[in-house]
């Protein structure tokens, strides 16, 4: 399988403090990538460098090549909207915006297209589809995205992630703040989305992480102790590091 | 032995606490009532009238509020469209800049607001209202042809409506700024980094989801502003003209409630007194409105922040 993200060297910092060594990772195209590890260990901020969302604050910087399709992004050159219309993010709560369920999905699509008001429609509904959200919402499409429940609304920002046709999805612990059926659902509809985007996940559910995913990356202080098919992390690990964070006795 | 605290000394305290809160609402009534006793004559002789007559003849004894009320809300209209632009622009400002730098000129702005209200009035006189009358409104109606648009009027005098209601726009500035930065400040971050997230721009994050988010709070910071523009004497003394006529054009001369109120109360008795007492009564009940549609409005955003969290 080809890889569609590679990050070579990376070194984070919020300000003088590392919070990232030498990290090296491969992500695969078409695929799951579940980054797992205790609390602090780096895997959230790992995440953010792939959009440059780590940007917005001035004190954190980073070192080393992240490539996406074999272009280094943290090049100052790279248009960093692109860039995010391309690597889309969900994160740990739902974060629609103040404004309708049509409007949230239909806003990034104004950002980054010109395009006709059916147009827009047709593509708002085959997000909210997409992100198996229509059959519930298509009546209440006027309605504020802040009404809808907690997994729906987490759906709503998965629509708004897919509608500007990204290729990469970022999802920052998507469940997390979500009740199980709801997670259920959200888990499903990751596995379908995988054939149309490439789905890097942060998840401190690790039966998630064994169930949906492809690789596991298993990161501690800041390092990827160990990476892998998720199988494999899982029931016959090299590390001794790994077995006894999945085996919970750390962590 | 003697006790050294009875519960009785406590409630003296409380007692004390209550007339020092009582003296508040006693002094709002005290003012409405003797607002109302003393404008009764002018309400009796030319009734609602009053508030749409347009005359002012002390000669004739016939009194009118229109030209004053007319002044009061064009020159805060004036206020508000200058200075809304740019308070918001200077909250999103301090919200992204630098710490320091954000501090160092959210000082500045907040100093404005100390600045005593005759110090604008004075420097509106001697500095602005010339600049006004050489550079800016020549430049505005004859180079950008804004004379042509009706009311805008063709002529510079330096003084008038327009100026007066640049000099509110710096007053009511930090005031506005400073509740506007507090309504960013409350936008959670994750929602901005949603938007960031989806490819929005600075400017695209600000106006579609920061203000959207904020709508209530910023309304009410802009009714705090009015409030504030509707009641300003001194400042809008110096520089309106004080001309009791109804104003044609923004640059004519004109003038506003609390201006004729301060310009006409020293000689003022019987029936002109009360008149004035009229007006007062007027503005008390526009400030008062515009205090409870901003405190309607900020409580709302308060509200919506308790269930953020």
């Amino acid at each position: 399988m080809a890889n569609k993200i590679s990050a070579r060297n990376i070194n984070f910092y919020y300000g003088s403090h590392q919070a990232l060594f030498d990290n090296n990772l491969d992500i695969a195209e078409h695929a799951i990538t579940a980054v797992i590890g205790p609390s602090g260990c780096g895997k959230s901020t790992h995440l953010r460098i792939y959009n440059r969302i780590y940007e917005l604050y001035r004190d954190q910087r980073v070192t080393g090549s992240l490539f996406i399709d074999g272009v280094d992004v943290l090049n100052e050159k790279v248009d960093v909207l692109e860039l995010r219309r391309k690597v889309g993010m969900i994160f740990q709560k739902p974060t629609p915006f103040p404004m309708s369920v049509f409007d949230n999905v239909a806003y990034p699509l104004r950002l980054h297209y010109r395009l006709s008001r059916s147009e827009i429609a047709d593509k708002v509904e085959e997000a909210l589809r997409g992100a198996s959200l229509w059959e519930e919402v298509k009546d209440k499409l006027k309605s504020s995205g802040l009404a809808l429940s907690g997994g729906q609304q987490q759906r709503l920002c998965i629509a708004r992630a897919i509608a500007a046709s990204p290729e990469v999805l970022l999802m920052d612990e998507p469940t997390s703040a979500i009740d199980p059926v709801a997670t259920l659902k959200i888990e499903e509809l990751m596995v379908e989305l995988k054939k149309r985007f490439t789905i890097v996940i942060v998840t401190h559910n690790m039966q998630q992480a064994a169930r949906i995913s492809d690789f596991t990356a298993f990161f501690y202080k800041g390092r990827i102790v160990e990476f892998g098919d998720t199988e494999k992390i899982f029931t016959n690990p090299d590390e001794k590091q790994t077995e006894e964070y999945i085996t919970g006795r750390f962590g | 032995m003697n006790k050294l605290r009875t519960i009785s000394q406590d409630n003296a305290f409380r007692l004390l606490c209550l007339l020092a809160a009582g003296i508040a609402g006693v002094l709002m009534l005290g003012f409405m009532v003797q607002l109302a006793v003393d404008s009764s004559a002018a309400w009796r002789e030319f009734g609602l009238g009053f508030i749409f007559s347009s005359e002012w003849d002390p000669w004739s004894n016939r009194y009118g509020a229109l030209p004053s009320i007319v002044g009061t809300l064009i020159t805060t209209v004036i206020a508000l469209v200058v200075a809304l632009p740019l308070a918001f622009a200077a909250a999103l400002f301090l919200t992204d800049a630098p710490p320091w730098l954000s501090q160092i000129i959210g000082n500045a702005i907040d100093l404005l607001a100390a600045i005593p209200s005759v110090i604008y009035g004075m420097w509106g006189l001697f500095v602005l209202a010339p600049i006004m009358q050489d550079y800016v409104q020549p430049f505005l109606i004859d180079d950008l042809g804004l004379g042509r648009i009706p009311f805008v009027g063709e002529y510079y005098m330096g003084f008038g409506l327009f100026t007066a209601g640049l000099i509110l726009a710096l007053m009511i500035l930090p005031y506005m700024a400073a509740i506007m930065r507090d309504v960013f400040a409350m936008t959670p971050q994750v929602l901005r980094e949603a938007a960031y997230g989806i490819g929005c721009t600075r400017w695209e994050t600000a106006k579609d989801i920061v203000l959207k988010y904020g709508i209530r709070g910023l309304l009410g910071g802009v009714f705090i502003g009015l409030g504030r523009a509707l009641g300003e004497t001194m400042a809008v003394l110096f520089v309106v003209g004080n001309i009791m006529d109804m104003p044609q054009t923004l640059s004519d001369g004109g003038t506003t409630i609390a201006s004729t109120l301060a310009n006409n109360f020293s000689e003022a008795d019987g029936l002109q007194r009360s008149a004035l007492m009229a007006l007062g009564i007027i503005l008390f009940a526009m400030s008062f409105l515009i205090q409870i549609i901003s405190h309607y409005y900020l409580s709302a955003t308060k509200s919506k922040r308790g269930e953020a969290k």
